[in-house]
């Protein structure tokens, strides 16, 4: 059973009042619980199943203007005890740090809006097992996939965080998501890709047997992979990499790479860093969104940001400590962004996909190449190669590289924006990029 | 004495009895205890941002019947939390039978001391370190900017219970010390990473102020990346230096050794054992047992000791690594790689100190006989597609060659090869082997282990480099 609210919220004033009564000057604390249940398929018979319940405490403790903290899974009075003296122990010691201090008060949410991001309904292994055996029939309907494993898993949770100036709120949320990740070989390779679906709500999974199709569908296309020379080309970014693009994007407008003068984007604010046609929004109260909040991890409200309007940057990502570095309040984004998305372009797949006469087409990238603070780009990549509109043949063993100030000034994006992640974008053409093969 | 049974009303003889009842009809399985202890303290930005403390217990229940496993877990250890699990395991398992193996290898060997890190050196004394640290860098040289600097320590104790009452233990200390400075000049900003750890105290890394050679490794190659240039792209020949470059080992061929992808036949090398997979001269092996080093395990996390299996013996493929499950549906045995990040994961075969041995070259040799190519020294991290066998690791720091000779820094670049061929790319095996500075986290199905590295200088005849300059 999930803990509910009373229950995380005893834990939670137990421990803001023994930290007080200690000495702390302030405190915050959060209380979570969260049950997950995995059933794994391979090949069409159950592989594994995983279930697991876990409460986890996290506390900080200041004094002044000195802050330390604790994490553990230990709820039991006593253990809490201990370490709380420990959390209070440390703070004492470390220095102080004159931006260390609790969200301000007028910025903590007040009301709580429901965006229905919990769904109760339990999904009994029974029916994921069923779920499963319909997915990976379909996936291994075609006699090239040789192997398929999958996945579905039910998480619940629940949460309280708190705080010495009288913060105390959080929600249930819940999650339900299953995978596909099918091989297929024939007498010249052997591939592997993937298709996955993760919703707030069980009735807004996608059907089985189109998971295992897709999934099957986009491995069988990569067999016999061609690599190609060394060359400028323009590329377009399947969706499933052009989000990781904003990924990028988020990570260096976080107020602590702006504040540590570690991100290719400070001191660009008002500044052209997309073209123009580009606007970037971060919406966290989209109904069952799966980056939707209430407030961020310090209890501060979180309302829609335009962080980029007609390629112009207009906010940093900021929370508490690194805003009072910037001399900037606090949007409610400690813990990063929410519903983070590209608006749609104005011109559709199909002629994104004509635009030139001949592109490359990327479905997955690999390795660690993106550098924020000099904004540099170089990664493995895996696609195919698309002439007058057609995808022509795979491609593999290549990277792709260049610079993202560069890049984000190139970008041109198609009008199939969907919201399926917490992440959204559509897909994305960029000019000019280098791709390295033979 | 346990220190798993004085916490609750759960008590050894319980534990037995529903482990035992639990696993009664399973092929294999065990109770995997856990208490863990960490600390991280983070100096940047002039600062000590963060202290953090962190506690952590729990145990994971794992039940195998032919090819199911079935795992449950929780971080309450009562007699009520276990019983649950223990029904779980069964709700899975329900019409499934199978026979308990009992054998599991014994060992009196450890690797390292039970000590535990956190409590061995002050928490007043680990911040005067990292003060240091920012001093240092900070007054070396104007173009400092920002200075991190880092501790994170940690001791995890573990028991195992297996069906029949037989109980494992083990208590692995783990510490890292790590420094990042970004350096700017004429408008440039270029970061420097080095780090250092191992399961020894903080202090037998630290003494003789072995902290300012940290800094000055940072220091050095940030400053290499100031001066660097657009680095080449296309095919063409790399010279790998020794040590922490075996990442390249560890992405291109350990992953695709490890036995659950050989069963499954999804490696790009389940197909080719007793088969020559790499040069003459190249043999690799995966070792649990060096004294200390981050990669290393007294027993893994099933409870086998560990071992030095030899993968790759003068190019032919001889051993994949295996986990309990794995072996015995290969019908081979587990060579002590069965790993899990904590007690919320299940055990996967996973490397532990991979290694690339000496041959007799030298790396001046190699240097010389390139006309046009790289030299890389440096690198961040690696990932593989198992699968199609493509793997990638980005330098972190790395020169042209042109001529036979080491010409300007290159910016960092992503290095592009073909797991199972690129070893018998490898046309020259250099006679200085070294050990990677004990860094190294690998990740799979979402899961961090701490693993090390290590090999002589090597030279590799073809391979694609993803610089911007064609």
């Amino acid at each position: 059973m999930l803990k509910d609210q009373e229950f995380l919220k005893s834990k939670a004033s137990y421990c803001l009042d023994l930290a007080k009564k200690m000495g702390a000057t302030d405190a915050s604390v959060t209380v979570g619980h969260s049950i997950s249940e995995t059933v794994n398929f391979r090949n069409k018979s159950l592989d594994a199943s995983d279930r697991s319940d876990g409460l986890a405490l996290s506390i900080e403790t200041y004094l002044g203007k000195r802050r330390s903290s604790i994490s553990s899974s230990n709820l039991l009075d006593e253990n809490i005890k201990t370490l709380i003296q420990k959390c209070f122990e440390t703070t004492k010691i470390t220095p102080e740090d004159e931006f260390n201090s609790l969200p301000d008060k007028n910025l903590l949410a007040k009301q709580i809006r429901s965006l229905n991001l919990y769904d109760e309904t339990r999904f009994e292994n029974d029916k994921k097992i069923k779920y499963l055996k319909d997915l990976e029939e379909s996936a291994s309907k075609d006699n090239q996939i040789i192997n398929t494993e999958s996945s579905f898993t039910e998480n619940k949770s629940n949460f309280i965080l708190a705080n010495s100036d009288g913060f105390c709120d959080g929600y249930k949320t819940s999650s339900f998501a299953a995978s596909c990740v099918t091989v297929a070989k024939d007498e010249n390779s052997m591939e592997r890709d993937y298709e996955f679906t993760s919703k707030r709500h069980l009735s807004d999974i996608k059907q089985a047997i189109d998971l295992g199709n897709k999934a099957a569908k986009q491995t069988i296309r990569k067999l016999s992979p061609k690599k190609i020379g060394s060359e400028k080309i323009s590329i377009i970014f399947d969706k499933r990499i052009s989000k990781g693009m904003l990924s990028v994007f988020a990570s260096a407008i976080s107020a602590s790479a702006i504040a540590r003068g570690t991100s290719f984007l400070k001191d660009k604010i008002d500044q052209q860093v997309f073209t123009d046609a580009i606007n970037v929004i971060d919406k966290p109260d989209i109904i069952k969104g799966m980056g939707s909040q209430n407030f961020d991890s310090e209890g501060v409200n979180s309302n829609t940001l335009q962080l980029v309007e007609n390629g112009i940057l207009k906010n940093y990502l900021v929370d508490t400590y690194n805003g009072k570095k910037l001399n900037l309040k606090s949007n409610g984004r400690s813990g990063g962004t929410t519903n983070l998305y590209f608006e749609k372009g104005n011109i559709s797949y199909e002629d994104l996909l004509k635009k030139n006469s001949r592109s490359l087409y990327i479905t997955e990238t690999i390795g660690h190449g993106s550098n924020i603070v000099t904004g540099d780009y170089s990664v493995g990549a895996t696609g195919f190669l698309v002439e007058d509109g057609e995808f022509k043949y795979p491609v593999n063993e290549i990277t792709i590289a260049g610079n993202f100030k560069d890049m984000f000034k190139n970008i041109i994006l198609a009008n199939d924006l969907e919201f399926e992640y917490s992440v959204n974008s559509p897909t994305m053409m960029i000019e000019g990029m280098t791709v390295a093969g033979k | 004495m346990s220190i798993f049974f004085n916490k609750s009303d759960l008590t050894r003889q319980d534990a037995d009895k529903i482990v035992s009842e639990t696993l009664n009809n399973c092929d294999d399985g065990e109770l995997y205890l856990e208490e863990s202890k960490s600390e991280s303290i983070l100096l940047d930005d002039n600062k000590i941002k963060s202290s953090n403390y962190s506690s952590d217990l729990g145990f994971g229940f794992r039940a195998i019947s032919n090819e199911v496993v079935a795992y449950s877990y929780s971080n309450e250890i009562s007699k009520d939390s276990l019983k649950n699990s223990s029904e779980n395991l069964k709700s899975t398992l329900k019409s499934i039978k199978g026979t308990y193996n009992h054998e599991i290898p014994k060992s009196n060997k450890k690797f390292y001391k039970d000590i535990n890190p956190i409590e061995q050196k002050t928490l007043d004394s680990k911040l005067e370190v990292l003060n240091k640290v920012n001093d240092f860098l900070r007054k070396k040289d104007g173009s400092v900017k920002q200075v991190t600097a880092s501790f994170a320590g940690e001791q995890k104790s573990i028991e195992i219970i297996r069906s029949g009452g037989e109980a494992l233990t083990d208590v692995r200390p783990l510490i890292r010390f790590n420094v990042s400075v970004m350096l700017e000049k004429n408008g440039r900003k270029e970061t420097g990473v080095y780090g250092i750890g191992g399961r020894q105290s903080y202090d037998d890394y630290l003494k003789n102020d072995n902290w300012k050679n940290v800094c000055e490794e940072a220091f050095r190659i940030a400053s290499v990346n100031l001066e660097s240039k657009p680095a080449p792209a296309g095919e063409m020949k790399v010279v790998l230096g020794p040590g922490w470059p075996a990442i390249l080992i560890h992405e291109a061929i350990g992953h695709g050794l490890e036995g659950d992808f050989n069963r499954k036949k999804t490696s790009a090398f389940h197909d080719l054992m007793g088969e020559k997979v790499a040069s003459q001269g190249v043999t690799i092996v995966d070792d649990g047992t060096i004294d200390n080093r981050r990669g290393s395990l007294t027993i893994d996390d099933e409870g086998t000791p560990t071992e030095r299996t030899v993968l790759i013996e003068n190019g032919i493929l001889k051993n994949f690594m295996q986990d309990r499950h794995n072996a015995r549906l290969m019908n081979t045995r587990s060579t002590g790689s069965g790993r899990r990040e904590n007690y919320r994961h299940i055990v996967l075969p996973r490397m532990r100190n991979t290694m690339m041995l000496s041959g007799n070259q030298t790396q001046d040799e190699m240097i010389k006989s390139v006309d046009k190519g790289i030299f890389a020294v440096s690198f961040g991290g690696g990932q593989v597609d198992i699968t199609s066998g493509k793997f990638v690791f980005n330098c972190t720091e790395a020169y042209e060659i042109n001529n036979g000779k080491i010409g300007s820094p290159i910016k960092g670049a992503t290095l592009i090869g073909d797991g199972p061929s690129i070893l018998k790319e490898v046309s020259m095996v250099g006679n200085d082997m070294m050990l990677d500075p004990g860094i190294g986290t690998c990740g799979k199905a979402g899961q961090g282990v701490p693993v090390g590295v290590a090999q002589p200088s090597i030279l590799i005849d073809k391979m694609t480099v993803g610089g911007t300059k064609l």
